[in-house]
């Protein structure tokens, strides 16, 4: 295992941008201290020799869930639309993509 | 207050109408909840149709099933069709699911009442119910102490008799942590074992849902209900459920039961003493008890505070904005400041948190050094539950390692808050089946918890030996709501 540097003000705010959440300065200072405690107590993970073992992403083996291609009823488009926040023509409604013009 | 199992009989057998009962129950809610905020929401025009119809079925001679008229208080992360379901969040404040969870569907077919949706830590990620984007919830004991979490208003509503039973989720301890702060039987399910299908996603490896009741009984009664194979969940287990009902009065002659040192020290010294005295009344009704060291456990703590963040970053990416929930607009600009924007008013400060570790944990640079390494933890700690099995039918432990603690006293040290979880969270990383049960009172003289942990798919194991450490549990804490 490589030795991490701490996690700093820089890296909180470029994982902010990441997750697309927006940080006052305070959040990151607060959160910045707040990750690092949580980090720090995860040291004794990050130091052990587990290089033997498998990483689990799954309590149970994972199989592949296969059914007929049959036709079934799905939810109802209207439904579905009613509880989005901007509709147009049927479809969800959303600001331009970046770089599109408007 | 009356047990599922006898209100069931009761209403089956024309003894009391399922209406009168659930009115009841509304009634009860609305003059008593104000202390202790267990409900988010009712849904009594939902719950008297359903009441009149389970009364049609009794009517009309036939069975409405094994819950009939039983009223069910449901966790808020349950999806009900055309209901509210916010998950204690603002960015889901308004939003009315297109369809009900399985879960809702099992108990309805069943012949049980969703009565209303619980408060609960936001997303589920907290430990004491204070994350709510609507106020926190009371512990119906004490009602300056916290009723755990993140399932408080599921077990608020059953420690406080407003409905016998309740469903939690549990990733991390969410069902069991709070049964045991307030007093009541809380029980999480084998992995796969219920469906998942319309529960709102945390960490999907680790969230399991599972009953809250009473008594064991009870408990047992309404997972034999949820329990089955779900074609809309693929991580359902496709194996037929084992009845548990039946076989829960069977006792625990020659069981082998290994108290588990690393699930009991360093919790409370009065904790400790309830604990021991569980494994003694085990071994005085037949059991046999020795203890076992499973040090592998010490591990799962910061293993689970690095994966279920990183399974909830991903989760979580799909409140953007676009489909269902909040939408913030900050005018006129791209659909990425659009989805900052609404994730950056609709999520509170411990989601975010969490949002923020996960994403940090798999990140490049430290994947490896983090979450791949929290993984393989979760491999070490599986195979320590083998070892331990291989000699042992149960392990014993404490649920939390103290009793309910005040409103606000962890709320700002996150780490404190966490270290709540330690003692629940080995049998999420394995998947395993576990159960909380009141174990007489602290030196405060608010409720212990015991826990009982059995393998895969031993949830019939499990109830047995639950149903023996409830028989011999001391009478006082946690027999009446303060």
């Amino acid at each position: 295992m490589t030795d991490r540097a701490e996690l700093s003000r820089e890296d909180v705010v470029h994982v902010a941008r990441l997750a697309r959440l927006d940080l006052s300065d305070e959040e990151v200072e607060l959160f910045t201290a707040q990750l690092r405690t949580v980090l720090d107590h995860a040291a004794d993970v990050a130091s052990l020799d587990l290089s033997h073992l498998a990483p689990s992403s799954h309590p149970i083996a994972l199989r592949n869930v296969l059914r007929a291609d049959e036709p079934r009823p799905s939810l109802d488009r209207d439904e579905v639309l009613a509880a989005a926040p901007s509709v147009e023509d049927h479809r969800f409604r959303v600001p331009r993509i970046g770089g599109e013009a408007p | 207050m009356t047990t599922a199992t006898t209100l069931a009989a009761e209403v089956r057998s024309g003894e009391r109408s399922a209406r009168e009962v659930v009115d009841a129950a509304l009634a009860d809610v609305d003059s008593g909840d104000g202390a202790y905020h267990a409900f988010l929401c009712l849904l009594a025009d939902e719950a008297r149709a359903e009441a009149d119809a389970v009364d049609a079925e009794v009517e009309a001679g036939r069975d409405p099933g094994p819950l009939a008229g039983v009223p069910v208080a449901l966790k808020d992360n349950l999806c009900t069709r055309g209901a509210l379901t916010t998950c204690g969040s603002k960015i889901l404040e308004n939003w009315n699911p297109p369809y009900d969870a399985t879960v809702v569907e099992a108990l309805r077919r069943a012949g049980g009442i969703g009565l209303g949706k619980t408060n609960m830590d936001e997303f589920a990620m907290g430990s004491s119910t204070e994350n709510s984007a609507f106020g926190p919830t009371r512990n119906p004991r004490n009602t300056a102490k916290v009723p755990g979490g993140s399932s408080g208003g599921s077990a608020a509503s059953v420690a406080a008799g407003f409905t016998p039973l309740a469903l939690g989720s549990d990733t991390g301890g969410s069902i069991r942590q709070p049964a045991a702060l307030c007093g009541v039987v809380g029980m999480k399910p084998t992995y796969g074992r219920v469906s998942r299908y319309g529960l709102v996603a945390f960490a999907s490896s680790l969230d399991q849902i599972g009953p809250f009741a009473t008594t064991v009984e009870d408990a047992a009664l309404l997972f034999d209900v949820l329990a089955g194979h779900d074609p809309l969940d693929s991580t359902s287990l496709p194996s037929a459920p084992e009845p548990t009902l039946t076989t829960v009065h069977h006792g625990v002659e020659g069981i082998r039961v290994g108290l588990c040192r690393d699930l009991v020290d360093g919790c409370a010294p009065d904790v400790v003493a309830r604990v021991r005295e569980a494994a003694d009344a085990l071994a005085g009704a037949g059991a046999k008890v020795e203890e076992v060291s499973v040090p592998e456990f010490g591990y799962g703590l910061s293993a689970y505070y690095l994966i279920a963040p990183a399974e909830a970053s991903s989760n979580l990416a799909r409140y953007d904005g676009v489909r269902y929930g909040l939408r913030v607009d900050a005018g006129g600009e791209d659909v990425a400041a659009m989805n900052t924007a609404t994730r950056t008013a609709g999520f509170g400060a411990e989601v975010k948190r969490r949002i923020m570790l996960g994403t940090y944990a798999l990140s490049a640079g430290y994947y490896d050094a983090y979450y791949a390494q929290a993984q393989r933890v979760r491999t070490l700690v599986m195979q320590a539950f083998d070892r331990a099995y291989s000699s042992y039918d149960v392990l014993l432990g404490a649920t939390a390692p103290t009793t309910a603690f005040d409103v606000g006293a962890k709320v700002d040290d996150p780490m404190a808050m966490y270290m709540n979880d330690v003692c629940t969270i080995p049998s999420n990383l394995a998947g395993h089946p576990a159960i909380s049960v009141p174990f007489g009172g602290g030196a405060d003289g608010l409720p212990v918890g015991v826990q009982v942990l059995a393998p895969a798919l031993q949830e019939a194991l499990l109830f047995r030996v639950a149903q023996v450490v409830e028989t011999h549990a001391p009478m006082g804490a946690g027999a009446s709501r303060s």
